[in-house]
């Protein structure tokens, strides 16, 4: 479970969150959705400490990260795993390798173990038969998975997501949203989504968390969005004809 | 103004060594990382060092013995001057100097297109030290690799001389050799050794210094390389001046 209370941030002058208070459970797709610019990446990146809040606090199943001295950070981020909005795969390694590497830094397992570690996580993602090739040789789809194995393959307890499918077509879309939330399910992590995917919101949403202009918006699962009285919500979620339609449909019922 | 934006990013170019600096995490990767650099910034390097130190070593030998060398000049000079030339300046300082526009454009466009695909996040959320992970085996593998291509250059200066006396005819060998062996000082080669280890050090540190920091897109990281270029230079130029009066 992640919680933030009033967190804000600013870059120099200019205010991109401004006091966002919300609780992530463990064993459920979280999703952060909002405009682009809204500044889900710069919340995402405020949690994981990529950014340090300008106040505000984020809490570790109640230890505070910002209180955390260095050796304590470094330890908490051996429990987390990130998919970044560009894959972010090493490209200089091997799918195998990329996979690989957090278990080369950080565990003592001896190769044996480790190979067949990494290989039961690209197995996870149905990868196995890439792991020789490099990451610009496979499609952005493939990256994507390559990098879900390499964030699960600590065990993480927390898995943090930014636009897990930007650029995909729907149907790869769905396959990486299933395995996200099928896999936080499996081992009861704490899973931080963003994305403005409608698809995701409609198809995984457990709990989300709508972003405008910085602050907490609108709070609910993905049953509740579809009802919402919230005009600012209901503009972003139903801003496609195609979802109008649906919704219109829906309410005629 | 210009002054305080100097000291800004020097102190920021401090701060990154301090990262960079600290005990790797796993020794066994680490050594491999260095070797993988020796390669690729060693290594890769000596091709062009033996092609342009061979054509200078030509051409001062060319230029001092049809253009400088006077009759009441001894028949050594132009193989005592081509030598000591090498020696001295050619196969450190502008050896080097050529090395920083290769391997420090090579190192910042590296390490800014890491930043730019967030693999640098990637490697700090894993709890990496990201700094020390990627520079450190850049500084130690090209410092460790730089002492040989001096050596490379100068021999390849040397031979770039015997042709122009046996391809060239410009000189006769026995002329040549006579220069060459004329009041040989050890000590001259490792000035330029020494000299090449603080300029390995400049470009390494330096370019991963502008790499590393990259902020926006595929423009800054044009931008950062050609600023590791010009600074990296800048530097060994000025402290090619220091440490040559402070090591004669
Ligand atoms: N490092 C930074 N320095 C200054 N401003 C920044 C920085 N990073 C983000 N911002 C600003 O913060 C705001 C929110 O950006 P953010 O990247 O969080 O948006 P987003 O919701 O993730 O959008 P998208 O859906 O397009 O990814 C933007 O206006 C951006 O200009
Ligand atoms: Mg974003």
């Amino acid at each position: 479970m992640i919680e933030i209370t009033q967190l804000t941030k600013s870059f120099e002058d200019k205010q991109v969150l401004r006091g966002i208070t919300s609780r992530f459970d463990a064993g459920m797709t979280n999703l952060i959705i909002g405009q682009s610019g809204s500044g889900k990446t710069v919340l995402m990146k405020c949690i994981v400490g990529l950014f340090s809040p300008t106040s505000g606090d984020v809490l570790y199943d109640g230890r505070s990260f910002v209180a955390m001295d260095k050796a304590a950070r470094t330890a908490l981020r051996r429990e987390m795993g990130m998919i970044f909005q560009s894959a972010a795969l090493f490209d200089s390694m091997t799918v195998l390798e990329n996979v690989m590497f957090p278990l080369d830094m950080f565990s003592d397992m001896a190769f044996k173990d480790r190979l067949r570690r990494a290989r039961t996580c690209l197995d996870r993602v149905g990868l196995l038969d890439a792991e020789r090739k490099y990451p610009g040789e496979i499609s952005g789809g493939m990256q994507k998975r390559v990098a879900i194995a390499r964030a699960i393959v600590l065990n993480p307890v927390y898995l943090f997501c930014d636009e897990p499918n930007s650029g995909l077509d729907p149907k790869t879309s769905l396959v990486i949203d299933k395995l996200i939330h099928s896999i936080t399910h499996e081992y009861g992590m704490t899973t931080i989504i963003n994305t403005h995917d409608m698809n995701s919101v409609l198809g995984i949403g457990e709990h989300i968390l709508y972003l405008y202009n910085g602050m907490a918006e609108w709070e609910g699962n993905k049953d509740q969005v579809i009802n919402t009285d919230n005009e600012r919500l209901s503009d972003f979620i139903f801003a496609s004809d195609l979802l109008k339609k649906m919704r219109a449909e829906v309410t005629k019922k | 103004m210009f002054i305080l934006s100097g000291l800004h990013t020097f102190g920021a170019y401090l701060r990154l060594m301090g990262r960079v600096f600290s005990r790797p995490e796993r020794m066994r990767i680490f050594f491999k990382q260095c070797l993988k650099e020796m390669a690729q910034l060693g290594v890769g390097s000596i091709g062009i060092v033996l092609l342009i130190s061979f054509f200078i070593g030509a051409v001062i030998c060319i230029q001092i013995k049809l253009n400088i060398q006077s009759a009441w000049m001894p028949m050594w000079v132009s193989g005592y001057t081509t030598r000591e030339i090498m020696l001295l300046e050619f196969s450190s300082s502008i050896m080097c100097l050529i090395l920083a526009g290769k391997v420090g454009s090579n190192i910042a466009s590296e390490l800014g297109a890491m930043r730019t695909t967030q693999q640098i996040d990637a490697l700090e959320i894993m709890g990496v030290n990201s700094a020390s992970f990627l520079i450190l085996p850049k500084i130690v593998g090209l410092v460790a690799m730089i002492p040989f291509l001096v050596i490379f250059s100068t021999t390849s200066g040397v031979i770039g001389a015997y042709a122009t006396a046996y391809i060239g005819h410009i000189i006769t060998p026995t002329d040549l050799t006579a220069g060459m062996q004329h009041d040989f000082t050890q000590w001259y080669f490792w000035m330029g050794a020494i000299k090449s280890l603080f300029f390995a050090f400049i470009i390494a540190s330096v370019s991963s210094f502008y790499g590393y920091t990259v902020e926006g897109g595929s423009n800054e990281v044009g931008k950062a390389s050609t600023n590791a270029v010009v600074s990296s230079s800048m530097l060994i130029l000025f402290s090619d001046m220091f440490l040559t009066q402070l090591l004669s």
